[in-house]
């Protein structure tokens, strides 16, 4: 029997990895990019499982919104990645280094 | 209520995301040399929807807080207030503007709408009265904020300031919306005032309450900037274009100290003895670390980002000291903007062609090139530093004294001596100002419309100040 514990700790456990993914990653700013839609969709995941697991039915809705919100922020970073490379030749985060104090 | 009635609840609003469509369809249908009239429109936008807001006061007065949308949304007094200083800071903002991107040969229409909607997102997140509306106010607001920061694609450091501060932001999102799953399972109800009637039924050291909270807290913390979540701001602030910066820098403190405010306090208020130890632990580290590396800067572009890590630990202090202090974090949060919008907007009109005024060194002299300016930026740094008369020192003061009447003192000295501290970077753009001599002996010349808005900045901290009393009194009116 899968309990809400299973989903609660598959959603923990995505949200470490898209962590990881973004602190550890020194390749490049897509991957980047991938890891901030995988932290998103833990998110969904722990909403969905409480949604059921309360009968309450905001949960999934606040879902819709962050989808919605997701595909929207996908645009932008993407928009940006682009104008990067244009300027660049390069998307590697170790590039982006111009700006220390 | 029928529906009407909401409607005229929300109209400043659904004014505001209208005109910037409306704006949208114009920058991309209107002939060249008409544009000017997107800057004018965006202008009137403003004034209008500040006195829509303000309206219900002027024409009685309403009984408040009253929700509508099934909950979702909320009009109160201090929402108000807060909505006006917004669009105050965004039309100062828009003022500066022009001016600065016309010397930079650069399209400002992109601006102009990208700067209405992130208005509107900041209202929204206002009068958030349910996690949902607060998350979309919130990054409608953030999106806005992305794409402004990256205009200037031409120029490497405005784009590399923008991956960081999309990656940062985006991060920060997912953590806070991490800390709202849980608080959802947690309380079952995403209106705020369900979950405080839940948390207060719950006990303290519920687990996955206080996992909730510190997601929650590193979210706000990375947002606002607060230490250690601090490390996004100062490249941030240096890369992007200073018009952009004067709006991103000032406006959105307002709105962060509402998502606090709406939180912390009417969401957590019954458990606010477990998050008062993190929430003072950030103000500690950010009034310090701010006011002492701010001392090493010569870029003055990155100085303010540290002057502001600074601030939003004064921000945060005064979360700590129950009612009387929100009322001060509120006062502080109107005023920082006000300053902030002005610093920047002075430097924004230093800029030379294809040149950003943003080292120490370009304001060297200020004070024989263009007497005024340097007055007005003296009168801006002076009350940043908190000296007296200027209004700073009384948004400082009123933040002293209610964590000393709580008894947070040892805070309060630490607070104090940090101010110390940070009043020696605020005065050396003073003296560099007028005790240096610059190279560049060409007198600033400025338009009429720029001469006023930083006229009104740097005169408004005079003025405040001498008027704090009345200022603070419209503050405590509003959060009672």
């Amino acid at each position: 029997m899968i309990s809400l514990g299973h989903y609660l700790a598959l959603g923990g456990m995505l949200f470490v990895l898209s962590l990881a993914g973004i602190v550890l990653n020194r390749r490049n700013v897509l991957l980047m990019l991938m890891s901030v839609e995988l932290m998103l969709l833990a998110v969904n995941m722990n909403f969905v499982a409480f949604s059921r697991y309360l009968g309450n039915v905001d949960g999934q809705v606040f879902v819709f919104f962050v989808l919605t919100v997701a595909a929207a922020e996908a645009a932008i970073g993407l928009a940006i990645l682009v104008v990067l490379f244009r300027k660049r030749h390069s998307i590697d985060v170790d590039e982006l280094d111009e700006l220390k104090g | 209520m029928n529906w009407y009635q909401a409607l005229t609840m929300i109209l400043p609003e659904i004014i505001m995301l209208a005109m910037a469509c409306v704006l949208l369809m114009l920058q991309a249908f209107l002939p060249e040399r008409r544009k000017g009239l997107i800057h004018v429109l965006a202008l009137v936008t403003l004034a209008l929807v500040a006195i829509l807001t303000m309206r219900p006061y002027l024409v009685g007065s309403p009984v408040w807080p009253e929700s509508i949308l099934h909950g979702a949304f909320v009009r109160d007094r201090a929402g108000d207030l807060m909505k006006v200083f917004v669009e105050i800071v965004a039309f100062l903002a828009l003022v500066y503007g022009k001016q600065y991107f016309r010397v930079w040969q650069q399209k400002a229409e992109d601006f102009y709408i990208l700067l209405i909607l992130s208005v509107f997102g900041m209202m929204v997140m206002i009068s958030a009265a349910n996690l949902l509306t607060l998350y979309l106010g919130l990054e409608t607001l953030a999106l806005a904020s992305y794409a402004a920061v990256a205009m200037f694609r031409k120029i490497g450091l405005s784009v590399e300031a923008a991956v960081k501060y999309f990656v940062m932001g985006a991060v920060a999102s997912g953590m806070l919306l991490y800390g709202m799953s849980l608080l959802y399972g947690a309380t079952g109800s995403l209106q705020l005032s369900e979950i405080r009637t839940a948390v207060a039924a719950l006990p303290a050291h519920d687990p996955l309450l206080l996992l909730a909270l510190v997601f929650l807290l590193v979210g706000l913390a990375f947002k606002l900037g607060a230490v250690p979540f601090h490390m996004w701001l100062p490249d941030v602030y240096e890369g992007a274009p200073a018009a952009v910066m004067s709006f991103v820098a000032s406006a959105p403190k307002i709105a962060g100290f509402a998502i606090l405010y709406r939180v912390l306090v009417d969401g957590l208020a019954p458990i606010s003895s477990q998050w008062q130890g993190i929430v003072g632990l950030l103000a500690l580290l950010s009034m310090g670390l701010g006011n002492v590396v701010a001392i090493a800067q010569t870029n003055v572009k990155r100085m303010l980002a540290y002057s502001t890590i600074s601030h939003v630990g004064f921000l945060l202090l005064g979360m700590l000291s129950g009612s009387v202090g929100y009322t001060a974090s509120l006062f502080y949060a109107l005023t920082y903007a006000l300053m902030s919008v002005g610093a920047f907007g002075l430097l924004m009109l230093l800029t030379a062609r294809g040149q950003e005024a943003e080292t120490l060194d370009d304001l060297k002299g200020l004070n024989q090139r263009a007497p005024w300016l340097a007055l007005m930026m003296a009168f801006l740094m002076a009350s940043m530093a908190g000296v007296p008369p200027f209004v700073g020192f009384f948004s400082k003061l009123y933040v002293l004294q209610a964590a000393v009447e709580a008894g947070q003192i040892w805070l309060a000295i630490a607070a104090v001596l940090f101010a110390v501290m940070g009043a020696y970077y605020y005065l050396r753009v003073i003296k560099v100002m007028y005790f240096d001599t610059s190279e560049n002996e060409q007198p600033v010349l400025l338009p009429l419309d720029a001469q006023a808005a930083i006229t009104l900045s740097g005169t408004a901290q005079l003025f405040l100040g001498v008027f704090a009393g009345p200022l603070m009194s419209l503050c405590v009116w509003a959060m009672n």
